[in-house]
């Protein structure tokens, strides 16, 4: 099955990298840009036929190492 | 006594830290990260350098490695820990330093001495080190920007002039028992007047006398 992850920094934590697209977006005229965050998004396969099973092993992965708890939330959106 | 001198795969700095400690009358050794026995060393130092290629995060995948449980065994046992630069990211995930490292505010790879000041001498790399005491040694990286939302680091030496967005200007800190420090600048570096400072001397010196027989 098909697997997106996509790992979100939480709102509070500054993002370095966005502010900067941001203020480069401003430098070329895109004034409209009110915030720019940049995230992470990984595509695994996992071999499994039981979707909820993999919604759940994948979420533990989430939770074990690929995202850090610390700073990052993630959702997981099994495709197929 | 015996320091362990952790190489990930992507370490560069370990024998800067062993070079180091030995000059400063220290016995260190150098330990590969699939080592599960860490019973004859009395403290452990996790050098810089980009450990598994910084991949996913910095430190992410290194604190998998098997060597990480002897170093948690040890952190709770109260011994002398000591991560620099990518150590003190690594110990960051592993969970035993409170926070995180993100990419320094300016997004620029810093490069260049900085001004520190000691802010805790509680801890096992501050402890021969006298608050309100300047340091100048070099910083080197670009993910140096601790941020800790639990607001439960002791920050054991701060940036004079913060140069990337640190969380309190942090340059070092403690885990609550002072037992596990992480350090962004390298005071490896600052040993001798040779490479500019020695100011990483008292640091260093701190570290060893911490040491305490198994």
């Amino acid at each position: 099955m098909k697997v997106t992850v996509e790992i979100t920094r939480r709102p509070e934590i500054a993002d370095p990298q966005g502010t900067t697209i941001q203020r480069a977006l401003h430098d070329l005229g895109h004034n409209e840009v009110m915030s720019v965050r940049v995230d992470r998004v990984i595509h695994l396969e996992v071999e499994g036929e039981d979707s909820a099973q993999v919604q759940t092993r994948v979420e533990d992965m989430c939770r074990q190492v690929l995202a850090n708890p610390v700073l990052e939330d993630f959702t997981v959106e099994v495709v197929r | 006594m015996r320091t362990a001198v952790v190489v990930f795969p992507g370490t560069n700095c370990e024998h800067d830290v062993v070079h180091a400690l030995t000059a400063l009358g220290g016995e260190a050794e150098l330990v590969w990260h699939r080592e599960t026995d860490l019973s004859g060393f009395e403290g452990v130092v996790l050098p810089g350098g980009f450990a598994h290629g910084d991949y996913l995060r910095t430190g992410a995948i290194a604190r998998f490695s098997p060597v990480m449980s002897e170093i948690e065994r040890m952190a709770d046992q109260g011994r002398p820990v000591l991560g620099i630069c990518n150590g003190f990211q690594v110990l960051c995930e592993a969970g035993l330093l409170p926070g995180a490292l993100i990419a320094n505010r300016d997004l620029a790879f810093i490069c260049r001495f900085v001004d520190l000041e000691v802010t805790d001498t509680g801890t096992v790399l501050t402890g021969a080190a006298e608050i309100g005491q300047r340091l100048r040694i070099p910083l080197n990286s670009y993910e140096g920007n601790w941020v800790d939302p639990s607001h439960t680091g002791r920050v054991a030496l701060r940036y004079v002039d913060d140069p990337n967005g640190s969380q309190q200007s942090a340059a070092a800190v403690a885990n609550e028992g002072g037992n596990v420090v992480g350090i962004m600048p390298h005071p490896e570096r600052g040993v001798d007047e040779l490479l500019g400072s020695s100011d990483g001397r008292v640091l260093l010196e701190g570290f060893l006398h911490s040491l305490i027989p198994a």
